[in-house]
């Protein structure tokens, strides 16, 4: 057998894999993340609880109403998104105007609201979900088994960052979003509703975040702390791919994914800090992080 | 007195005698930690007031100085006082590195990088169990004597020795802020450019006040460790990084009092709340929301609008 | 002084503990109070919270504490996994009159308040923390560690699958002293067994969601056990993902070495079939502990009770009948007399039948090696395990000579 510093060869082609898997995850995590601080300069600390109630409705929409897995893929979203509008309408507005870390520590505190209502309601074991039966089944890799289901998900990450970015980088609408956000008055003047674009951002990212927890809910015990363990990675998958940069936060996030896959083969004690490693590394030499324009 | 003013010199007598009557009104190991976490969060303050600089790493800090303090009277047998001098010179000297670090970047790249650096000492903290228990902690940390002579074993005599060093560290707060370098420090938050190009090196000033917030997390962080007699992964997670923050802006961003009413909100409400369950995290939560909508200036900012003072 | 101290503090303990009312009713009879400590917000509310609580009251109406003359009071608190807050809201309890604290999961935090106990002289029950420390190193006069520890559970598990002809063994660990500890206890049972450890991966705690990574290592080593030295959400984890990489399907079997009914009931037979673990008391293994577990459920209808709360149950009961023994005045005043009277005595409860107190603290009974049902094998809710093997008290806990308690005279 191929041996590369002590481990296999068909070892280290699972680990890529499974780490571009991960990465699908951080990938669509941060792209919302990153829409949202690009398009309302918000730091969505309440990323992390969207993904995990996305996750829960996709859950409740099965128990309670019998809605399976491909439905929920488009309800579950659309339920958060909305979800998303009415908090923004609420809460998240009233702070454009102030600094940054304002909008932090509100999201924080929206996080916590969240995710204690969910222990409260579920208890903290969590709740099952199961994959559909047509995505259940293990493929023969020659180098590895690979669960269907895992293998759809990267497939549908892939499409879902393909589409968000060429939809904010390359339409017409996404030229309108990032024009807002340059020179919101400008816009205005032609006759925009720019605080209507801005709430719809909002809801789109979390939107985002939703779908991804919905995709997740199948592989991960579906219980409250499910983004909160996260959150940390995402942000750092932002922060080290530009804060605000969609294509930087996709490609940090697969990249990372693979860092993190390496890392449990040859230092599996290290493979939660060395995202943290990474980021000091990365602000200490490219303070906009890989892909962000220096303010 | 210190360059107090009048409405400073009410409160900071209202504080001295709060603090002498505390321990026979309420019970004494809170009012400690109420104390050590009050000292925590001037030191935040200091970066958070000051510089304007959000840092979610501090409890780096604050753990490292009870690790230090904890061990070295646990396992060394030392006294608390070199334990806690100790803890303190240990937060200075993280400080100085990770300040030197992340002291140049901005607003959220420079809560990002505190956080990042905060990550890999507690990393450290759970991988090297010899030097700090892993998950278990460092358990059992004797109170000992105090510079061998005086033992510190009944909570009203480590009361006094508390009472000190947070008396000291507000005094020696309030002498930083308004001292000629806390105004060059403030000319430099409210204009850098500015002051930059009056010759000041902002860096440095930024720099300095790092590393008191730093040393003023270690001297707390130690302190506790004394106080609790028990150090664990819980004094350096992220949460209590948050948590520091949570006090300075519930008592008010650059108040001199602010961090003090904070850190006793917090602790009240982390022992007050025991009975409530699952709805602690829920209404924590509440309250950083509400504070962030309508109460921005925090309680003792607020006071200070209404009263037109600075308090 | 003394007294309008002890009120003020009592005052101050007002909101967590009502205590105002115990210290003035203390006067006129047999009042007792017992205060569970334990985890209502965070990752083990399941298997303490208000589970236990429930169980420690029913244990006070199975006692009959009430027509026996005893006003005994019950308070709660959540130590949300702070050391610090669970250590400071233990010590505000003793000071305002609650004579024992109860449940407490989380070893850092159980630790911390067996320390508190013994400084203040109260009685101290854990059943709910793993950590063998409790009756090793850190043990003392003041502390019983009740229902189970990691010895017991390394050894009923790891002997039994040994035995079973689960020889080589990959171990998926979590790395904190309490994975550490349960992956080398186990290794040193498998070893004497005859059995061999291929291999394993520590992956960092609690940062860790997903496992794909260490169980496709692990199903590349070829061992025949996959040994899981972690709890909670993170078993849950690994053994729902190793049933989609086909680990359990090709053949490997899984090892929990703490797993609780619980987690069993989140994760779904569909998952968690086929599982071996050890637990020390099921609901459904006699008459007798479905009686009790028909008695609590009222209490607790959305959460049937797993070992760790039924200690609390069997662990009020005791100390009832110990402080009976002695009398009400001896056990308001000395933690330690009503240990030693545990100790003394053998206990007898429908949760865990006839088992007794040793001298180091431990509690001491069976534990139970259950095998997880198929879907179609469990016909009534929650009824989840198959009794495989029983391991007798003396051999499923550490002899007392080895664990270094200082209680234990040479």
């Amino acid at each position: 057998m191929v041996m590369i510093f002590g481990k296999p060869l068909p070892l280290l082609f699972g680990q890529l894999l499974l780490g571009i898997i991960n990465g699908s995850f951080y990938a669509m995590l941060s792209m919302g993340l990153a829409i949202i601080f690009g398009l309302l300069n918000i730091i969505n600390f309440a990323h992390g609880a969207m993904f995990m109630v996305g996750a829960f409705v996709a859950w409740g929409l099965f128990t309670y109403l019998g809605i399976g897995f491909w439905a929920a893929l488009v309800c579950a979203p659309i339920i958060v998104g909305v979800f998303g509008l009415l908090l923004e309408r609420a809460f998240i507005r009233r702070i454009y105007k102030l600094d940054i870390l304002y909008g932090l520590l509100l999201t924080f505190g929206m996080a916590q609201v969240l995710q204690g209502l969910a222990t409260n309601y579920f208890g903290s074991s969590g709740v099952s979900y199961n994959a559909p039966n047509a995505l259940s089944g293990v493929l023969k890799l020659g180098f590895m088994y690979l669960p269907v289901y895992r293998g759809f998900v990267v497939v549908a990450a892939i499409i879902i960052c393909f589409v968000t970015w060429f939809a904010v980088e390359k339409t017409r609408l996404g030229a309108l979003l990032r024009a807002a956000t340059e020179n919101p008055s400008l816009v205005q003047s032609f006759g925009v509703n720019v605080p209507r674009l801005i709430a719809l951002t909002f809801g789109a990212g979390v939107a985002l975040a939703a779908l991804a927890g919905v995709l997740a809910a199948p592989l991960y015990s579906v219980n409250p702390d499910m983004g909160a363990q996260l959150i940390d990675t995402v942000f750092a998958v932002v922060v080290i791919g530009g804060m605000g940069s969609i294509g930087g936060a996709i490609l940090t996030g697969f990249g990372l994914g693979i860092i993190e896959g390496f890392t449990d083969v040859f230092y599996p004690q290290g493979s939660a800090v060395v995202v943290f490693v990474v980021m000091a590394i990365v602000l200490l030499a490219r303070p906009a992080g890989l892909f962000g324009k220096v303010a | 007195m210190f360059g107090l003013t009048r409405h400073q010199l009410l409160g900071f007598a209202v504080l001295v005698v709060v603090v002498i009557a505390a321990p026979f009104v309420l019970y004494p190991i809170v009012v400690m930690q109420v104390m050590c976490y009050a000292i925590f969060a001037m030191g935040t303050n200091l970066l958070m007031g000051s510089v304007g600089l959000l840092s979610l790493g501090q409890a780096a800090y604050f753990g490292l100085g009870g690790y230090v303090a904890g061990y070295l009277v646990e396992s060394l047998g030392l006294t608390p006082e070199v334990g806690i001098i100790a803890g303190a010179l240990a937060g200075a000297a993280l400080g100085t590195v990770f300040g030197w670090l992340s002291i140049r970047r901005q607003t959220i790249y420079f809560a990002m990088i505190t956080l990042a650096l905060a990550q890999i000492i507690y990393f450290f903290a759970v991988q090297l169990t010899d030097f700090t228990g892993g998950e278990n902690g460092i358990q059992g940390i004797p109170r000992g004597k105090l510079f061998d002579v005086f033992p510190l074993t009944r909570d009203l005599a480590i009361y006094v020795v508390v009472a000190v060093i947070f008396l000291a560290a507000f005094l020696f707060v309030y002498r930083v802020v308004h001292s000629p370098f806390g105004q060059v420090v403030k000319a430099i938050r409210d204009n850098e450019p500015r002051a930059i190009s009056l010759g000041y090196k902002a860096t440095n000033y930024k720099w300095v006040i790092f590393i008191l917030a730093a040393t003023l997390a270690g001297i707390a962080g130690g302190t506790k460790a004394m106080v609790m007699g028990i150090q664990t992964l819980s004094d350096v997670g992220t949460s209590v990084s948050g948590l520091v923050v949570l006090m300075v802006l519930l008592g008010g961003i650059g108040t001199i009092f602010g961090p003090i009413i904070g850190a006793l909100i917090v602790v009240a409400m982390q022992y007050y709340l025991a009975p409530f369950g699952a709805w602690v995290v829920v209404i924590q939560g509440a309250i950083f929301m509400i504070c962030v909508l309508v109460f921005r200036r925090g309680i003792i900012g607020e006071l200070a609008y209404r009263l037109r003072a600075e308090l | 002084m003394d007294v309008t101290r002890r009120t003020i503090l009592g005052s101050a303990a007002a909101a967590t503990a009502a205590s105002l009312p115990i210290l003035k009713a203390r006067a006129a009879g047999k009042f007792l109070t017992i205060g569970v400590c334990s985890d209502f917000s965070g990752t083990y509310s399941d298997v303490g919270g208000e589970t236990s609580v429930a169980c420690v009251r029913q244990a006070l109406e199975d006692y009959g504490a009430t027509a026996k003359g005893y006003n005994v009071k019950v308070i709660k608190g959540d130590h949300q996994n702070k050391p610090d807050v669970g250590a400071g809201l233990a010590r505000q309890w003793f000071d305002s009159g609650v004579d024992l604290l109860i449940d407490v999961p989380n070893s850092a935090v159980g630790l911390a308040i067996a320390g508190v106990a013994a400084a203040k002289n109260k009685a101290y029950i854990n059943s709910n923390a793993a950590t063998s420390a409790l009756t090793g190193p850190k043990c003392n006069a003041n502390t019983i560690h009740w229902t189970y520890d990691t010895y017991m559970l390394s050894h009923s598990t790891g002997g039994a699958m040994v035995a079973a002809g689960g020889k080589s063994w990959y171990f998926i660990t979590a790395n904190y002293a309490f994975g550490q500890l349960l992956r080398d206890q186990t290794s040193a049972v498998i070893k004497a067994a005859g059995g061999t450890v291929v291999g394993g991966v520590a992956y960092p705690f609690p940062q860790t969601t997903d496992f794909s990574s260490f169980l496709v290592q692990a199903q590349s080593s070829g061992a025949q056990v996959l040994g899981l030295a972690n709890a909670g959400k993170d078993t849950v984890n690994s053994i729902k993902q190793a049933h989609q990489f086909g680990i359990t399907q090709s053949g490997m079997k899984i090892a929990g070495l703490l797993i609780y009914l619980n987690d069993v009931h989140g994760m779904g037979l569909d998952i968690a079939q086929g599982l071996v673990l050890t637990e020390s008391f099921y609901w459904n293994m006699n008459d007798k502990t479905r009686a009790f577990t028909k008695r609590v459920l009222p209490k607790t209808p959305n959460n049937y009770p797993s070992m760790a709360q039924a200690g609390c149950y069997s662990g009020t009961l005791h100390f009832m009948k110990a402080v009976d023994a002695i009398g009400i005045d001896a056990a308001n005043k000395s933690g330690i007399a009503i240990v030693e009277q545990m100790k003394k005595m053998p206990t007898d409860d429908d949760a865990f039948g006839h088992c007794s107190v040793r001298e180091d603290g431990r509690f001491m009974c069976p534990s139970y090696l259950f095998r997880v049902k198929k879907p179609g094998e469990s016909n009534i809710p929650w009824d989840y395990y198959d009794l495989l093997h029983t391991t007798p008290a003396d051999q499923t806990f550490a002899p007392l000579a080895t664990e270094g308690c200082p209680l234990v005279k040479a």
